[in-house]
């Protein structure tokens, strides 16, 4: 145990040495926050949608149809029932939900007017305004043909609802991105760095040859790295809520306890990046294409990745930070708990052990 | 026996760094690996401190296998590599106290066999390792090796890039604490430094060209060396590679050694035959040889061999 906490302490005289390390442990994080505050528009494809029709008539059902056939969207759930649509939204099922009023066909005819509301799920902003200007052209160009067809002069009344972000404040959307990427570039960069450093240096021939266990050095790494990287979950959390006034809706030990199961997942990567990288340049190379990108392109942080390819969409379910992703939505703007978090949360684990175990195996417990 | 090797081979791709080597270290021995760089020596350090594994042969460290029993060699060695490894941003206390540490003893419980040493850096023990001298370094990188008391000591190349006066202080050091019991293994590649070991072991090219005390090795070379003195070197040993009958010509120091191929040498028929090109100020007196010597000639006698053997 000595001998374990005299490593972390020569870790902790690095990195408070090294100033490009305090850098990217500390001024990286705030400044990345306070700039990212741009919009992103993007197209949608695919969108999931559940249906709430409490009319059930041949319009509301033309409508759906029509819906349906779009390239844009395809029909999920439907729901009997007002109460069930938190909870759809919740396991996160659907993006959005299309209300039929009560006798739509009949109003239409009667008082040619006809209401549909559109609920969207709004933890993704830009994703809920485009899915209500999409479903607002279909449905008004199917006024239009119904109003061509005859002189009924009809008029479908389209109300918008937002759920969870009722603001549609981007930044709630993108919190919980830059929290993720963040950690996971202190994480996973900074320890593969680090631990290639030794070998570059040579000092890594004398851990070696020393009674050191293979367990003692990576852990002994890695141990300063957790720390810190729970101080920079605190800062940006902090950040979110008092600069952006970003709510956590959810339980802060959950959150806790997920921000370090993503820690240690991320850390796990940065370790089998130094056992396969020679140099420090390496590592950083690795790091940044082999995680920065994937991180930030499939992880839903800026694009949707129900709109991307079969094959892309396929490669993010083996991005760790597209779960914490969703768990931190989950927990900071929709409030729910391990309940509708459990898959994410095993995904993370699986991957965290995987990780830990593959990297401990490829340690080289000699220089070739 | 503290250190032994059987048939050591070890290969890298195509090039065979060290090639079928067998020697012993006594306990309480300074044996030094002498030779030029590439010779295979840094490539024998590592297969002893368990970083390689050998391609053929066994090799034992304090009598433990260096395959088998690669854990207790780790524990009971000290390793100096060739190039400065130790933190550039920790100070030189901090570097002592880091090592103790990970070898689970303290600066305190061994201090009197690192004290000779480290009273040299002690005044400047709050400044980072990466601001010392060159020959500063290697004492820190000493100390560090010793701190743990191993029962052998490595040590590769130690003394190159360091300045004259620090060698020969290192070199005084080592004699130290060789007095204190500690087995030590050294290499380096200035001949210089071969007189000072206990026994040495000429190595080239992976191969051994002999083991023996440097004393003995001195006495056995049976070749009689001129030292040729004249104004101008450069052409001095031009004329001299030209003139019949010679063995080998090789600047050394301030004169050029010379060697003659058989026994029938007349100092008078050189120093004509270099007047008649304009020498000036020549000397030609006989001169007992170095390790130095020793080494070129069996260095170039091996070189000569396969051409013996083709014929």
């Amino acid at each position: 145990m000595k001998r374990f906490i005299g490593f972390v302490k020569k870790e902790f005289y690095h990195i408070f040495r090294d100033k490009r390390s305090m850098f990217i442990l500390f001024g990286m994080p705030i400044a990345q926050i306070l700039l990212f505050g741009f919009a992103i528009t993007n197209e949608i494809n695919n969108v999931e949608l559940g249906i709430l029709d409490k009319s059930k008539d041949h319009e509301t059902l033309k409508i759906i149809n029509k819906i349906n056939a779009s390239e844009y969207f395809t029909i999920e759930n439907v729901v009997e029932n007002e109460n069930e649509i938190e909870a759809v939204f919740k396991k996160g099922e659907v993006k959005a939900f299309l209300v039929f009023e009560e006798g739509f066909a009949e109003n239409l005819h009667a008082l040619h007017k006809g209401k549909i509301q559109v609920i969207t799920d709004a933890t993704e902003p830009n994703t809920a305004n485009t899915i209500v200007n999409y479903v607002q052209s279909i449905i008004q160009h199917y006024q239009q043909e119904l109003n061509s067809t005859s002189d009924m002069g009809v008029q479908i009344d389209i109300q918008t609802r937002m759920f969870f972000n009722t603001e549609l404040k981007s930044v709630f959307n993108f919190l919980p991105g830059v929290m993720t990427v963040i950690l996971m570039l202190v994480s996973a960069m900074m320890t593969s760095i680090s631990i290639t450093r030794e070998k570059e240096l040579g000092t890594m021939e004398i851990l070696l040859v020393s009674p050191l266990k293979p367990v003692q050095v990576v852990v002994g790494k890695v141990f300063p790295y957790i720390f810190l990287s729970i101080i920079n979950a605190l800062v940006i959390l902090i950040l979110g809520v008092t600069v952006f006034g970003m709510p956590i809706e959810g339980s802060l030990i959950l959150l806790a306890f997920e921000t370090v199961l993503f820690i240690i997942t991320a850390l796990s990567l940065g370790i089998l990046i130094s056992t396969i990288a020679e140099t420090q340049q390496a590592a950083m190379m690795i790091s940044l294409m082999g995680l920065m990108l994937p991180v930030i392109l499939l992880s839903e942080f800026i694009f949707p990745i129900s709109s991307m390819p079969d094959l892309l969409q396929y490669i993010s379910h083996f991005i760790p930070a597209k779960w914490f992703i969703i768990i931190l939505k989950g927990i900071m703007l929709k409030g729910v708990g391990l309940i509708y978090l459990w898959k994410e949360t095993v995904i993370l684990i699986v991957m965290a052990v995987f990780l830990i175990a593959l990297s401990i195996k490829k340690y080289k417990i000699r220089l070739e | 026996m503290s250190i032994t090797l059987k048939n050591i081979t070890k290969s890298y791709k195509k090039v065979t760094a060290v090639d079928d080597i067998s020697f012993e270290v006594k306990p309480g021995e300074l044996f030094g690996l002498i030779g030029p760089d590439g010779a295979g020596k840094t490539t024998l350090f590592r297969i002893l401190t368990t970083l390689l594994f050998a391609d053929k042969g066994e090799a034992t460290v304090a009598g433990y296998d260096v395959v088998k029993d690669y854990k207790e060699i780790r524990k009971s060695v000290g390793y100096m590599p060739g190039r400065f490894s130790l933190y550039q941003d920790l100070t030189v206390e901090e570097n002592l106290e880091f090592f103790a540490t990970i070898f689970g003893t303290t600066i305190e419980e061994n201090y009197d066999l690192i004290k000779d040493i480290y009273v040299q850096i002690e005044p400047f023990k709050k400044r980072r390792a990466g601001k010392l001298s060159g020959g500063m370094k290697q004492k820190l990188a000493l100390s560090c090796a010793l701190i743990h008391k191993p029962k052998v000591l490595f040590l590769d190349e130690p003394t190159t890039g360091v300045d004259p006066v620090s060698r020969k202080e290192f070199w005084d050091m080592l004699k130290r604490l060789n007095d204190k019991g500690i087995t030590t293994l050294v290499s380096t590649p200035y001949m210089d430094e071969a007189a000072l070991c206990d026994r040495i072991a000429l190595i080239q090219e992976g191969k051994i060209l002999k083991i023996d005390s440097p004393s003995n090795i001195i006495d056995q070379h049976e070749k009689q060396i001129y030292n040729v003195e004249a104004k101008d070197m450069y052409q001095l040993i031009q004329n001299l590679k030209e003139f019949p009958e010679n063995e080998s010509v090789y600047a050394f120091g301030e004169f050029v050694h010379y060697t003659h191929s058989n026994e029938n040498f007349h100092p008078e028929k050189l120093e004509k035959f270099l007047s008649e090109r304009d020498h000036k100020n020549i000397s030609i007196k006989p001169t007992s040889p170095s390790i130095e010597d020793v080494f070129m000639d069996l260095a170039r006698k091996k070189d000569v061999k396969p051409t013996e053997n083709e014929a």
